[in-house]
């Protein structure tokens, strides 16, 4: 995935802010507008899929590469 | 999405245990859950506008301590003076640099998120809690005024 609207940078965040912040984030882009977040909490991988279950919002991808892990939001409707 | 609903009352006024009642709420008002946090008893301590909340080793075997002192050191050690002050300074070092937030700042995130805070009327009148010493944005009620959350709520947590 390449593609993104905006991005977080959450490295060296531990619980829950990076799910707090990705969440300020949303609520300032549009719907369908995609958010690339950047975590290195590994809690975070589990935390982004509940997140995206429970809001509404849907994660695309999730991936990990040197101990960074990549989300890629879309802002539901 | 139909909006759930979360209660916590927050009993404690320790460092450590400032975490869960913030870390819980503000991640739930994330999620969309409306919040509401009743604060009893030490929790009022979590309303000051100068938190200043320590963590005591004293009494607390699960706490892990630096350089394996847990292993060697005496349970009676931890009650000398200055202990508490100085295990306080090292979970704030800690806690800074695992990149946990603070309590202010988790507490302010809660705020932003309009999570609804009271404090207990009774408590305050009980330790002569100073009005001017709590932060302005909460609401004062007693044990009715929780219910009246508490009762329509989808989950609610005694901390």
């Amino acid at each position: 995935m390449s593609d993104f609207n905006q991005e977080l940078d959450a490295r060296g965040l531990n619980c829950p802010l990076p799910i707090l912040r990705a969440k300020k984030t949303l609520n300032g882009m549009n719907a369908g507008e995609i958010l690339k977040i950047i975590a290195t909490d590994p809690g975070s991988v589990k935390d982004f899929e509940a997140f995206a279950t429970q809001t509404g919002n849907q994660l695309m991808d999730s991936s990990e590469a040197n101990g960074e892990f990549h989300f890629f939001l879309k802002k539901g409707g | 999405m139909s909006e759930k609903s979360l209660t916590i009352i927050a009993t404690k006024g320790t460092l450590d245990w400032a975490y869960p009642p913030f870390i819980l709420s503000s991640t739930a008002a994330a999620l969309g859950y409306n919040v509401t946090m009743f604060f009893t008893f030490y929790g009022l301590q979590l309303l000051k506008k100068d938190l200043n909340l320590s963590v005591s080793p004293l009494g607390n075997p699960g706490m892990p301590m630096p350089m394996g002192m847990d292993k060697w050191f005496p349970v009676l050690g931890t009650a000398i003076p200055g202990m508490q002050a100085m295990m306080t300074g090292m979970m704030k070092n800690t806690i800074k640099s695992k990149g946990v937030a603070s309590v202010a700042e988790l507490r302010n995130l809660c705020l932003e998120a309009d999570v609804k805070m009271i404090g207990c009327q009774m408590t305050i009148d009980l330790f002569d809690i100073k009005h001017e010493d709590l932060i302005d944005e909460i609401d004062l009620g007693g044990a009715a005024t929780y219910f009246e959350n508490a009762g329509q709520s989808d989950i609610n947590l005694f901390i």
